[in-house]
C-alpha cells in the first residue's frame, strides 16, 4: 500500500468535541482512495469522537482488522467467526463463495463482524479509505453499540467468551479426531448440523461460558465416569431399591414437559453417546445458541448500523473532515446497500433488511423530528420526542418481530407500497390479502412482522417423550403450524437424530388442535 | 481507544483443510464430474484445473424445514397494480410465493474449481499410477542443480575451504598491512636508538597483529547451487488407433485416457511435444484430435496401413536423429489374414529401431480374450516395445509402467 501523505492527515487527526462551528482552517483528513494505518487511525478517532462523543453510542472496545480477501472468504465459510473446528461443510461453503466471488457473481461483504468483548472487525485491504471510514462507522460503533446494548444479544450471547470457547471447541474436536478418528467425529458433527436450528433455548438463559469451566467439567465428568464404572455394585442387592424401581415404574411420561432444545436433550439424555459425543454436541449447541439471537435481529441490526453510518459520515462532512468526492463515493456504496427492488424486478430476493432496518430507523427519526398528523396519531407516545433516546430505547428492547409490529408506520408501508399476499391450500390462487391503505396498514404491519417470526420460519418441534423405562425410544412432535407440512428433509434429519440417539426415534405431527395427522419412525 | 491490527500475513488458507474434507467426501460425485471433463478435453489441455458440477440435492445439508402447502402470507414490496381481494393465478411450477422469484441460473447444481493438482490428483487416482510417477508428472518442470559460484552463507557441508582460508589470507594481509608498516618502521628506529617507549609499542603492534583472527566469519565461503530447468528436447508422439464400428465409446474413453498419460509423461520430459493422430479402418488417415475420437467412420480392419501411414509421416517430418519419437496404438484386437503377421514384422523391423518407445493396448471384448493382433505382436522381442490387455481404467499405467519406472528414476 503506498502511503498518502501523512503530514496534513496527521494535522487535524482529533477534531474538538463539540465544535459546532466550522472553524475555516479544518482541512479534510484524507484526499483520494488510498488509505494507510495512520489514516484509519485518524478516521477512527474522529469517527468515535462523533459516534461516542456527540450521539452517545455505548460500544465494546473495537480491535479492527485489516485482511485480504482470501481471509475474507475464509471467514466467510467459518460463519463469520475467527476461528472453528474443521468440518466439510465449511469447506462446501467456503468453495461455494470463492466460485461466485471469482466469478465475478458476488462481491464480499465489505466487513464482517463479530460479536464479542473487544469487538473485532475485518476489514478489506481492497476497499478504498472512503470505504473504509464507512466500514468502520458501520461495524465498529453501529453493530457494536447494538451487539452492546440490544436484550436479546445481553440475554442470549456472552460477547467476553466466545472467542476463547471457539478456541477451546476446535481443539477439543481435533482432539477427537486424533483419538475417534475423523470420520467418527464428521458422523456426530454431520448429525449435530442437521438439528442446530433447534439446538437453542428460547426461554432458558444459559449459564455464562467459561472456558476453565467448560475443560475442568468435561474432565471431571470423564472422570466420574471412570471411577463409577465398577461391574460388581450392579450385583449388590441394596435395600430401598425396590421402593425405587416401583416408583420409577408408575413414571408415565418423561420429561413432564415437552423440551424445545432437541440437541441439549439429546446431550443430556442419549442413552448411546459416549462422553466425547456429547461434548461435542454441546458445542454445537453453544454455537447455535451464540447465532440465535442474529437471526432474530437482521432488520434490526444491520438498520441500525446503516443508520449510524450515514449519520456519523454525513455530520464528518458537515464538520469539514472530508471531502466531496469522499461523499460521492459513499453515497454511491450507500445506496447500492440499502436499495429495495420491487416483487416483481430482476434480482427481487425478498425483503432487503439493510433497505428495511435504514428506513425504518431513520423513519423513527422523522417521526420525532418532524411528525405530521398522522405520526401524531398513530404513535402519540414518541412524536415529537427526543429521537436519540426513542431510539436508543427501540435499539434496546425490541427483535425484528416485535419492532416492525410496533414501529412499521403507514408512510413506509406507502414508500415501500407493500402488499400481502395469502397463499391458502383451499384457494386455488393467491389472494391480494391486504395493500397499503386506510384498510389494509395495520394488517400488512402485522402480516410483515409475522414474517420475522421464528415459528414462521422454523418448524416447531419438541421432545414429546423419552421411554425411559421401556424400549428407550424417543418421540418428537411437530405442531403443524397453519397446516404447513415438513418437507422432505424431514426423514433425513430423523435419521441423524437416529444416529445420535441410537434407539427408534418417532416424529409425531400433529395439528393446532393437538390431533394427530402423520407420523413417521425409524427404527432402531 | 481501537486497535488496529494488520492481519494480512496471517494464514490464508485457514479453509484448506475443509476444502480438502469437503472434496474427500464427495469424491465419488466430484469424480463422475471430472470424467466427464476428461471426456470433453483435448488430450493436451488435460492439465488444468476445470469447473466442477456436482448436483446440490446430493450434498445438501438436511435441516427441518417446512414444505409447501398450508396456508402462510408473504409480504412483498413495490405494489403498483394490486389491490386488496385481488387474485393471482397460481405459477405451475411448485415455485413459493408470489411473482419475481427472479430468473438467476437454476440452483440444480453446485459448480466450483478444481486446482490444476486436485485435477490431476483425481484423474491419476483413477488410473493408479504410483506415487513415484504421480510426482514426476505432477511437477511442472524437471530441474536439475547446477553450481553457481560462492555464497558467504550455507550448510557447513558446502564449506569450501580453500576459498575460505584464501579469503582469510586476504584479509589479513589487508588488516595487517597499516600495523606491520608501523612495526617496521618501529622495529627500524628501535635498531637505530633503542629506548623502552620504543619497545613497549613495538609490543603492542605485535600484540595488535596477533589478535587478528585468522579465520573469521566473513571469510566463509560456501558452493552454491542454483536449480536450472533441465535442457529440453522435442518429441513427437504417434497416436494410432482402430476405429472400425467395434470399439465403442467407452472403449475410446480408455484410449483417450491412455494417450493423455503418455502425452502427460512426455510433455513433462520434452519441451514440445508434436501429437499425430492417425485413425485407421482397412486405410489409414492422419486426422486432428476431435476427428481422431469422435468422427465416425466405418470399414474394415488393416493394421498395417496404419504402421505404414506412420513410417511415411516419420520419413517425410520427423527425422529420428532430431526427434523422439513415440508411438502408441490401440485396437480392440481384430485383424484378419496375414494383416498381423505383416505388422508385427513391418513395426519389429521397419519402426521400432527408430522409436524410443512403442507401446500397443488392446481392449477386447472380453476380458482375458486376447485378439490376433496380440498374438502376433507377443512375439516381438524389444526393450522398447510394451503391451497389455486392458479393460479396466486402473490396468492402463501398467502398460507404461516399464517406460516410466525406466524414463522416470
Amino acid at each position: 500500500m503506498s502511503k498518502p501523505s501523512g503530514a496534513r492527515a496527521d494535522r487535524s487527526a482529533t477534531p474538538r468535541s463539540g465544535a459546532r462551528v466550522q472553524p475555516p482552517s479544518v482541512q479534510p483528513l484524507s484526499a483520494g482512495g488510498e488509505w494507510s494505518f495512520e489514516l484509519i487511525d485518524t478516521y477512527d478517532r474522529a469517527i468515535r469522537e462523533i459516534a461516542v462523543g456527540e450521539f452517545g453510542l455505548d460500544c465494546y472496545p473495537n480491535q479492527i482488522e485489516i485482511i485480504a480477501s482470501e481471509q475474507m472468504l475464509d471467514a466467510y465459510a467459518s460463519l463469520g467467526l475467527p476461528i472453528g473446528y474443521a468440518h466439510w461443510s465449511f469447506g462446501k461453503e467456503f468453495i461455494r463463495n470463492e466460485h461466485l466471488y471469482r466469478k465475478g457473481h458476488q462481491g464480499l461483504a465489505y466487513e464482517i463482524v463479530i460479536n464479542s468483548n473487544p469487538c473485532i472487525a475485518y476489514l478489506m485491504e481492497e476497499n478504498t479509505m472512503p470505504m473504509q471510514a464507512l466500514v468502520i462507522a458501520h461495524a465498529c460503533y453501529g453493530h457494536n453499540s447494538f451487539f452492546k446494548g440490544n436484550y436479546l444479544f445481553r440475554q442470549w450471547t456472552d460477547a467476553d467468551a466466545i472467542i476463547d470457547y471457539m478456541v477451546f471447541a476446535k481443539k477439543y474436536v481435533m482432539q477427537c479426531e486424533e483419538r475417534y478418528g475423523e470420520q467418527a467425529v464428521e458422523e456426530v458433527l454431520d448429525s449435530c448440523h442437521a438439528l442446530m436450528q433447534h439446538g437453542v433455548d428460547r426461554y432458558h438463559h444459559p449459564a455464562p461460558l467459561s472456558v476453565e469451566d467448560e475443560r475442568k467439567r468435561q474432565i471431571e465428568r470423564e472422570r466420574h465416569a471412570w471411577r463409577q464404572y465398577d461391574d460388581i455394585w450392579r450385583t449388590l442387592p441394596k435395600a430401598g431399591r425396590d421402593a425405587e424401581r416401583r416408583a420409577r415404574r408408575s413414571e408415565r411420561i418423561y420429561p413432564a414437559e415437552p423440551q424445545e432444545n432437541l440437541l441439549y436433550f439429546v446431550e443430556k439424555h442419549s442413552p448411546r453417546l459416549e462422553p466425547w459425543q456429547s461434548e461435542i454436541v454441546r458445542i454445537v449447541r453453544k454455537m447455535a445458541q451464540y447465532f440465535y439471537p442474529q437471526g432474530q435481529t437482521k432488520v434490526m441490526n444491520e438498520g441500525w448500523a446503516t443508520f449510524w453510518h450515514y449519520t456519523i459520515l454525513n455530520r464528518l462532512f458537515d464538520k469539514g473532515l472530508v471531502d466531496t468526492g469522499f461523499m460521492l463515493e459513499f453515497i454511491s456504496a450507500h445506496t447500492n446497500v440499502v436499495s429495495q427492488r420491487g416483487y416483481d424486478q430482476r434480482g427481487y430476493g425478498g425483503i432487503n433488511p439493510y433497505a428495511l432496518g435504514f428506513a425504518m430507523f431513520s423513519d423513527l427519526k422523522r417521526i420525532c423530528v418532524a411528525p405530521t398528523a398522522e405520526d401524531r396519531s398513530w404513535f402519540p407516545d414518541i412524536a415529537g420526542s427526543d429521537w436519540r433516546s426513542v431510539l436508543d430505547f427501540a435499539m434496546r428492547n425490541y427483535k425484528d418481530e416485535s419492532f416492525i409490529g410496533q414501529y412499521l408506520s403507514p408512510r413506509l408501508m406507502r414508500e415501500f407500497r407493500l402488499f400481502a399476499v395469502a397463499d391458502r391450500q383451499s384457494e386455488d390462487a393467491y389472494l391480494v390479502d391486504a395493500i397499503h391503505n386506510d384498510d389494509g396498514y395495520r394488517r400488512v404491519r402485522r402480516l410483515m412482522a409475522a414474517q420475522y417470526n421464528r415459528d414462521n420460519q422454523i418448524p416447531d418441534i419438541q421432545v414429546l417423550r423419552y421411554d425411559r423405562r421401556g424400549d428407550r425410544s424417543l418421540t418428537l412432535r411437530h405442531r403443524r403450524h397453519r397446516g404447513r407440512p415438513l418437507d422432505d428433509d424431514a426423514e433425513q434429519v430423523l435419521r441423524h437424530l437416529h444416529r445420535l440417539w441410537g434407539f427408534a426415534v418417532r416424529l409425531v405431527t400433529v395439528d393446532e388442535n393437538d390431533k394427530e395427522v402423520a407420523s413417521r419412525e425409524i427404527k432402531s | 481507544m481501537s486497535i488496529i491490527i494488520d492481519r494480512r500475513l496471517n494464514d490464508r488458507k485457514k479453509n484448506a483443510v475443509n476444502r480438502a474434507r469437503f472434496l474427500r467426501r464427495y469424491k465419488e460425485q466430484i469424480r463422475r464430474a471430472v470424467d466427464d471433463l476428461v471426456s470433453r478435453r483435448s488430450i493436451t489441455d488435460m492439465e488444468q484445473g476445470g469447473d466442477v458440477k456436482v448436483p446440490v440435492k446430493d450434498i445438501s445439508e438436511p435441516a427441518f424445514r417446512h414444505g409447501s402447502g398450508g396456508d402462510r402470507e408473504v409480504v412483498h414490496p413495490g405494489n403498483h397494480r394490486f389491490q386488496q381481494g385481488d387474485r393471482i393465478p397460481r405459477p405451475p411450477a411448485e415455485e413459493g410465493g408470489a411473482g419475481g422469484q427472479g430468473q438467476g441460473e437454476a440452483e440444480d447444481d453446485f459448480v466450483f474449481k478444481l486446482s490444476r493438482e486436485e485435477f490431476m490428483n483425481l484423474f491419476f487416482d483413477d488410473l493408479e499410477l504410483p506415487h513415484l510417477i504421480r510426482n514426476v508428472l505432477g511437477d511442472v518442470r524437471d530441474y536439475k542443480w547446477r553450481r553457481a559460484g560462492y555464497t558467504p552463507s550455507g550448510v557447513p557441508s558446502n564449506l569450501s575451504v580453500l576459498r575460505s582460508l584464501r579469503n582469510a589470507q586476504a584479509r589479513r594481509i589487508a588488516i595487517g598491512a597499516p600495523i606491520r608498516r608501523e612495526l617496521e618502521e618501529a622495529e627500524a628506529e628501535y635498531a637505530r636508538s633503542p629506548t623502552t617507549a620504543l619497545a613497549e609499542r613495538i609490543e603492542t603492534l605485535r600484540a595488535r597483529l596477533s589478535r587478528l583472527p585468522f579465520l573469521d566469519e566473513i571469510d566463509l565461503r560456501f558452493r552454491h547451487r542454483v536449480r536450472e530447468p533441465q535442457p529440453v528436447a522435442r518429441a513427437v508422439m504417434f497416436c494410432l488407433m482402430d476405429v472400425s464400428a467395434s470399439m465403442t465409446e467407452d472403449k475410446k474413453d480408455l484410449a483417450k485416457r491412455f494417450f493423455t498419460l503418455l502425452y502427460l509423461f512426455l510433455s513433462r520430459k520434452y519441451e514440445r511435444v508434436e501429437l499425430v493422430f492417425i485413425r485407421h479402418t482397412d486405410n489409414a488417415q492422419e486426422v486432428d484430435e476431435q476427428t481422431f475420437f469422435y468422427g465416425t467412420q466405418s470399414g474394415g480392419t488393416v493394421v498395417l496401413s496404419a504402421l505404414r501411414l506412420m513410417d511415411e509421416i516419420i520419413e517425410a517430418r520427423f527425422d529420428p536423429a532430431t526427434w523422439n519419437i513415440y508411438g502408441a496404438q490401440v485396437s480392440d484386437g481384430d485383424a484378419f489374414g496375414a494383416d498381423p503377421e505383416k505388422s508385427r514384422a513391418f513395426l519389429e523391423d521397419r519402426l521400432l529401431p527408430d522409436l524410443r518407445y512403442f507401446a500397443y493396448v488392446e481392449i477386447p471384448d472380453e476380458p482375458e480374450a486376447l485378439g490376433l493382433l496380440a498374438h502376433a505382436y507377443a512375439r516381438i522381442d524389444h526393450p522398447d516395445f510394451a503391451m497389455k490387455s486392458v479393460t479396466e481404467r486402473n490396468e492402463i499405467y501398467p502398460v507404461l509402467r516399464e517406460l516410466f519406472s525406466k524414463e522416470a528414476a
